[in-house]
């Protein structure tokens, strides 16, 4: 397929800071730079689990997502420590006022990556690359960390150059050399392409971008469906997405929050203190954006890791902790035969429209309730907002305090992201399926 | 190692800071003669990152940090 039949001639960075909360939390301790570090979940309450690591403990095999005993095993002076969300959230910020100074197009995928649309401040690819390497530069004199940079005319690439010399470096991925540069490396390094689909593609004897790039596109999408053809143009750097303008990032589409239980849980009641407390975080969010929700979903993983996840449209849109809690535990009662404790739970509102949007109320019920519920917890919010979180709260969450005190709207606010999120397949591929 | 201080300032009318004078943490007080440069840095030192004020104090250059709302030097 001859390239550029589609794409557009911009010139786009992609930024990934390296090794993300393991390196802000050296910067912040100078002692823990010459040890191998990782960031871990709290084993206590059964977050154990490697959530970064530095370069050294890299280099001892230390992989995000073992458990902390395991990791031990391969490096046993390994040091964890806590994540720190908000140090990393002002990190990403800094981050990204200095990628603001270049262009008005910065958008972010995840805390720790950027693209950046540098069309309109440089001309050519060369000029892009001296760009990026002065974005590097002052990202370690004024952050303190370092970042990778990849420079290409699409985002795919942009971000494949970013993984392709780490740390603090700079790669292009460009017209010029993409078949040299791209093409030889396996096709799992592609965006989207997971575990499941390199088993389908390795089926069909496709190793490498390259040979996903030389593939006929109608036979990958009688095998993947229109997915097949984004990847064939993902390979072909054929991406035409665009980086959305800074003050265009899309309002939300859902909010959710999700714990793994300090301890495992195995009655109802434990489960609807559970829910209650998600709800009641999940309700806050949508409040604070504006929005209610016409859908729920919950989400439940057992002691034997089997996973099960439901959705039901509710009757109204609401912000209410109650009713979202009650909906929740009704699918849960619907769904869930008790073979085993639960584990995790999560609970996720969506289908969100504005909260002032109209509302066809019936005939028959009384809405004051209602009204009274809203008003309570809205007067809760500016409690808490003015005292903390645990300033006040529901007397029910005193029942277990290891489980309702928790406040997963501060302790976990950082959300993975998907690349489909700002933009449909079709904006991806130039509407070509 | 980083020692946050506290600071004397004035803060003229387009709303930027003019740091004057430091307060040690043993109660001694220097005075900054002139600012020759502000810049946003980091202390690999300190493990710190903000506003970097480089100050004449007697006859030594200092940095003085504006790490959004504490301010720290670095000895």
């Amino acid at each position: 397929m001859k390239r550029g039949a589609y794409s557009v001639n911009r010139r786009i960075l992609h930024a990934d800071f390296n090794s993300f909360y393991a390196s802000v939390s050296c910067f912040l301790d100078p002692s823990l730079r010459p040890r191998p570090v990782a960031v871990a979940g709290d084993p206590e309450a059964r977050h154990g689990i490697i959530l970064a690591k530095n370069e050294l403990a890299k280099r001892f095999g230390v992989k995000t997502g073992e458990a902390i005993w395991q990791a031990k095993k391969k490096c046993p002076r390994l040091v964890t420590v806590p994540p720190d969300y908000d140090a990393y959230r002002r990190f990403s910020a800094l981050g990204r006022a200095i990628y603001g100074e270049y262009s008005d197009r910065v958008e972010a995928f995840g805390l720790d990556e950027n693209w950046i649309d540098v069309s309109a401040a440089v001309e050519t690819t060369e000029d892009a690359r001296r760009l990026a390497e002065r974005i590097r530069a002052r990202i370690r004199e004024e952050l303190g960390i370092t970042v990778s940079i990849g420079v290409s005319d699409n985002k795919v690439f942009a971000k494949l150059g970013s993984d392709l010399k780490k740390p603090d470096a700079v790669s292009v991925v460009a017209p010029e050399n993409y078949r040299e540069v791209a093409w030889p490396l396996p096709a799992q390094d592609l965006l989207y392409v997971g575990r499941a689909t390199r088993t389908k593609l390795l089926r069909y004897g496709i190793l490498t971008i390259g040979d996903l790039a030389n593939t006929p596109e109608s036979f990958l999408k009688s095998q993947f469906g229109k997915c097949g053809v984004m990847l064939h143009a993902f390979a072909n750097g054929l991406d035409v997405s665009p980086v959305l303008c800074t003050t265009d990032q899309p309002p939300i589409k859902s909010v959710g929050n999700g714990v793994t239980a300090p301890r495992d849980l195995v009655s109802d009641e434990d489960v609807y203190l559970t829910i209650a407390m998600l709800a009641e975080s999940v309700s806050a969010r949508l409040r604070e954006n504006d929005v209610r929700a016409k859908t729920v979903h919950l989400c439940v993983r057992d002691a034997g890791l089997f996973f099960l996840l439901r959705q039901r449209r509710l009757d109204r849109p609401t912000s209410l902790t109650l009713e979202l809690a009650r909906a929740c535990m009704k699918l849960f009662a619907e769904n869930y035969g008790w073979q085993a404790p639960v584990r995790s739970l999560a609970v996720a509102a969506s289908d969100l429209v504005a909260a002032n949007s109209p509302e066809q109320l019936t005939l028959f019920d009384d809405e004051t309730p209602r009204r009274r519920a809203e008003a309570a917890e809205a007067a809760v919010d500016s409690i808490r907002r003015r005292f903390g979180y645990h300033a006040i709260g529901r007397a029910v969450f005193l029942k277990d305090p290891s489980i309702g005190l928790l406040n997963p709207k501060e302790d976990h606010t950082v959300h993975p992201v998907g690349y489909l999120r700002n933009c449909t397949m079709n904006d991806v591929i130039g509407g070509r399926a | 190692m980083k020692v946050y201080v506290t600071v004397e300032l004035t803060v003229d009318q387009d709303g930027v800071m003019h740091p004057q004078r430091i307060h040690w943490t043993d109660g001694r007080r220097f005075d900054i003669a002139s600012v020759s440069d502000v810049r946003r840095a980091a202390s690999l030192k300190a493990g710190g990152t903000g506003l970097r004020y480089t100050c004449r104090i007697g006859s030594r250059d200092t940095y003085l940090f504006y790490e959004d709302p504490k301010w720290f030097v670095v000895t």
